[in-house]
């Protein structure tokens, strides 16, 4: 793994997300509790809505185009709803938010 | 014999000196020096003392007596100069002592922030007796006050031993939360809850701007504006390793004096114990792993093979009656699941923190019984997938149960308000219930609870229900969403009969059962506490819907639309030029949309701030065009320029947009006013729809027009524009205090009647104090969401967070 820092705890609000642009697309940044994080596809497979502008709530998102509901820790889809959204390594050091370099590059080293 | 010397008598060099003698009290020749003139005493056990139930002497842990038994040498009130590591002295006030080998213990120092006014006389820490009598002396004055800077463990048990004396306490905490550390947002919220009880105010996210006085601390003023007048500051913010005398010596120091495993620094012969080291880059502050790290040092004094280990820690709080615990992890790292417990009627939280099977962490409050089994599990790691199920029950549980519905009703107190309309309370309730009536038409015939808006059935029948016991078959209403049992009119209900303000309140005490809701009751519960407690609860954007977040309305295909104000459908040349070069600029489509206004369609999220900033240089605000709010008003152009305009529709219009815009409702609300019965804005199918005749202004609401087409009832007929205005902001007040979240005007009408609704409007008095009630929340509202966002500052949030796809390619 290769840990890139892309920005302090701060610029992520409470409950919501932000988006960082990669190879693979863009991954959303998920704030769930004071110093809990998670990183996900920022594209809901159902009609690609950014799920980074999702309500979150607990480890889940709401995408806000047609309410679908993701895990976070698996990514799945909840519920009725079948499909999954890729997760990515991403944690927390000194208030630093570390994503893993090489799981966002794999496509365009493939 | 060989020499050592011991620098600081506090709580770790204690123990440490103690396990030193009771295994071979011949092997040293002890000095032990403390800068304090006393010796070692259980300093964690000052807040008893602050408070007045503890004596000094009871938490003195060693006596003069002691001393002299194990032949230790004191230089107390002594403070130590200087180390020389080479000759291996130390050199204290009053001469050089050699030493085989020597320990610093010199602890901590309480962090100080450095605020204008810090040094003032009446400015004191929380560590030793010289603070606990400056701050007793303090409370001797009768009616003192004192502020307590900080809310953690410390700040709290100061400030709680404080009111136990009698003063007036304010406490500041900077987080949004009490002991942020330590707890989550639910249990800091019932830790507050408790302290507010015992008459300790407590103030959140609170910067302290400086201290002011003449001659001594006499005032706190906040970043924020607040005065606080006092007699004592209390600064419990945290404390800094004391490692100033060590790094004079040269002993290898991080953020403290670096130790190994067998607290050993780097200079040879020299050890360190206790809140001034640095162990794997961890620091101390908790008595427990201090007392190991005494226990290994003893043993590696006497060549013993042993080594310090860290270990999970558990927190309790010493205040009477706040009862915390929490241990382990409870908050960072993925793939972790909860287990959410809350007993509103009884004040319990319970949050266990699950990753692999195994507990990791455990946040309680409330009832902390089963607190050391839970930190049994977290130590041992025992795989708890065999009684996950039952789990948060605790070790006397099998079997499982769940939250009773009703709890959040029966904890109500006999004077809580059930029925707003009819001012009848939950004790007038149960003693018609007592008194024979034993259904809900009984109950309404005695008391009028729930006979009026009918907004509150669904709390009367909980409350036949708990009185009467299985005698009364609730009939199941809809619940808001998985997350409650409730319904949205008992959430509304409840939320104002027992003045939840904030989100965590209506968690614990409605019992939620998710951490923090869902996409489905958070938006609900947001609008409910901003509508009803306008200057108490901040509305949050994290509980919004995007559009509302973002302040434009996203399209499929990820863009947003841009739509300014209008106000009542007028604009000018100038208004449209800038519209023009804003849409070209940002590459916009342009539309006319129903509601008399234009609609920039396809701008990028990271363009909005830029256009918004575009659009208020040429004096637009945004049209709320994505909110559950204030639309649009639609005109016609009324007496000014038509020959069948009987008044000035036009500007009846701007005036209503000017009164309403920027207030939040349960769902949109849009507006018409028609110069002429000839209708030609098309009031007659808005939510409020207003008929400009000769005689006056004929005034209808719940209108609709979208998946349901509804022609607006007749409210009332008024003869002057001032009262159309007050008369259409009374009905949209009423409308966002009872309203369910979601529905529309005429949904709600149907649901309470158009009669009640005239009952209540026609009332003068009540129509006055739903207007102020508006204008109150409007102090708050009424302000341009896109000014505030077209800021440096905030428009940086709508910028991407990083930009890796070049790093990426390399």
């Amino acid at each position: 793994m290769s840990w890139i820092d892309i920005g302090h705890i701060e610029d992520v609000p409470l409950r919501g997300a932000r988006l960082v642009k990669t190879a693979v697309g863009c991954v959303a940044v998920f704030r769930t509790d004071e110093t809990e994080v998670f990183a996900a596809s920022n594209t809901c497979p159902h009609k690609q809505g950014p799920l980074s502008e999702g309500i979150v709530h607990g480890h889940k998102v709401t995408c806000p185009l047609h309410n679908w509901v993701f895990d976070l820790n698996t990514g799945e889809a909840q519920g009725a709803d079948e499909g999954r959204i890729a997760t990515y390594p991403v944690r927390l050091e000194d208030g630093r938010i570390l994503l893993d370099g090489d799981s966002v590059a794999k496509r365009s080293a493939a | 014999m060989q020499k050592l010397v011991v620098i600081g008598a506090g709580m770790a060099t204690g123990r440490m000196l103690e396990h030193l003698r009771d295994t071979d009290p011949g092997a040293y020749e002890i000095t032990l020096f403390n800068a304090e003139p006393r010796g070692n005493y259980n300093r964690i056990m000052l807040s008893p003392v602050l408070s007045g139930e503890k004596s000094f002497a009871e938490i003195v842990t060693h006596d003069e007596g002691w001393y002299a038994d194990n032949a230790i040498t004191c230089r107390f009130g002594e403070k130590v100069l200087s180390v020389d590591t080479e000759r291996k002295v130390v050199t204290g006030e009053q001469g050089e002592v050699a030493y085989d080998k020597l320990v610093f213990g010199t602890g901590s120092s309480a962090f100080i922030i450095p605020v204008p006014g810090h040094d003032l006389p009446g400015v004191v820490a929380f560590r030793d007796l010289e603070d606990t009598t400056a701050m007793t002396e303090a409370a001797g004055k009768p009616g003192a006050r004192a502020v307590v800077i900080g809310g953690g463990l410390l700040g709290l048990e100061a400030a709680a031993a404080l009111r136990l004396r009698g003063m007036e306490v304010t406490v500041l905490h900077i987080a949004s939360h009490l002991m942020e550390r330590q707890l989550d947002p639910a249990a800091g919220y019932l830790l507050k809850k408790d302290l507010e009880k015992r008459g300790i105010e407590v103030l959140l996210e609170a910067s302290t701007k400086e201290i002011v006085g003449n001659g001594r601390a006499e005032q706190v003023n906040l970043a924020d504006g607040t005065e606080l007048p006092c007699d004592i500051v209390v600064m419990a913010v945290g404390i800094r390793p004391a490692v100033t005398l060590a790094q004079e010596a040269g002993v290898a120091c991080g953020r403290a004096i670096k130790v190994d495993a067998q607290m050993r620094t780097e200079t040879p012969d020299v050890f360190a114990v206790g809140e001034c080291v640095e162990f794997e880059g961890n620091l101390f502050g908790l008595v427990a792993p201090l007392y190991d790290q005494a226990k290994v040092l003893a043993k590696t004094l006497l060549g013993e093979d042993t080594s310090f280990a860290m270990r999970e820690l558990s927190t309790k709080l010493k205040v009477t009656g706040c009862d915390l615990f929490s241990a382990g992890d409870f908050a960072e790292g993925e793939g972790r699941e909860d287990i959410v417990f809350r007993d509103p009627a009884r004040g319990i939280y319970k949050r266990l923190v699950i990753e692999d099977e195994r507990l990791i962490g455990a946040v309680m409050y409330g009832d902390t019984a089963d607190g050391n089994w839970f930190f049994g599990l977290i130590k041992d790691g025992t795989d708890i997938s065999e009684m996950r199920e039952t789990l948060i029950f605790g070790p006397a549980y099998q079997g499982g149960s769940s939250v009773d519905p009703l709890s959040a009703v029966a904890a109500l107190p006999p004077d809580a308000e059930i029925c707003g309309c009819n001012g009848v309370c939950k004790g007038d309730i149960v003693a018609a219930i007592e008194g024979g009536a034993t259904d809900l038409g009984a109950v309404r015939a005695i008391t009028k609870a729930s006979n009026s808006c009918g907004t509150c059935t669904g709390l009367v029948e909980q409350v036949l229900s708990v009185t009467l016991g299985d005698d009364f078959v609730l009939p199941t209403a809809q619940p808001v969403c998985g997350c409650t049992d409730l319904t949205h009119e008992d959430v509304r209900r409840l939320i104002k009969a027992q003045e939840l303000k904030s989100q965590e309140a209506v968690w614990q005490e409605l019992g939620w059962k998710t951490r923090n809701g869902c996409h489905v009751c958070r938006p609900a519960v947001n609008f409910y506490l901003l509508a009803d407690w306008p200057l108490d609860y901040r509305d949050d954007p994290q509980s919004r819907f995007v559009n509302e977040r973002n302040h434009a309305n996203i399209q499929k295909d990820g863009t947003y639309s841009v739509m300014p104000r209008m106000w009542g459908g007028m604009t000018t040349p100038e208004e449209l030029i800038a519209i023009a070069r804003a849409a070209e600029k940002y590459g916009a489509t342009v539309k006319v949309t129903g509601g008399q206004r234009i609609d920039l369609l396809g701008i990028r999220k990271e363009d909005l701030p830029a256009i918004w900033h575009d659009l208020n240089e040429a004096g637009m605000v945004s049209g709320h065009a994505y909110t559950k709010g204030l639309r649009t008003v639609k005109t016609c152009v009324g007496s000014d320029w038509c020959r069948f305009g009987t008044q000035d529709s036009t500007g009846l219009g701007i005036k209503l947009e000017k009164k309403l815009w920027g207030s939040w409702t349960p769902h949109k609300v849009k507006l018409g006013v028609s110069g002429c019965p000839r209708n030609c804005a098309e009031a007659t199918c808005k939510d409020v729809g207003i008929i400009c005749v000769d005689s006056g202004y004929q005034i209808g609401v719940g209108g609709a027009a979208g998946m349901d087409v509804k022609e607006v009832e007749r409210l009332v007929d008024v003869k002057t524009e001032a009262e159309a205005i007050e008369w259409t902001t009374a009905f949209v007040q009423l409308y966002r205090e009872h309203a369910k979240y979601l529905d529309r005007p005429y949904k709600w009408v149907a649901k309470v009647g158009l009669d009640w609704v005239k009952e209540v409007l026609s009332d003068a008095a009540e129509r006055t104090a739903l207007v102020e009630r508006f204008d109150v929340s409007q102090s708050v509202y009424q302000k341009d969401p896109w000014a505030e966002r077209a800021e440096p500052e905030a428009a940086r949030r709508f910028q991407p967070l990083a930009d890796l796809t070049a790093q990426a390619a390399e």
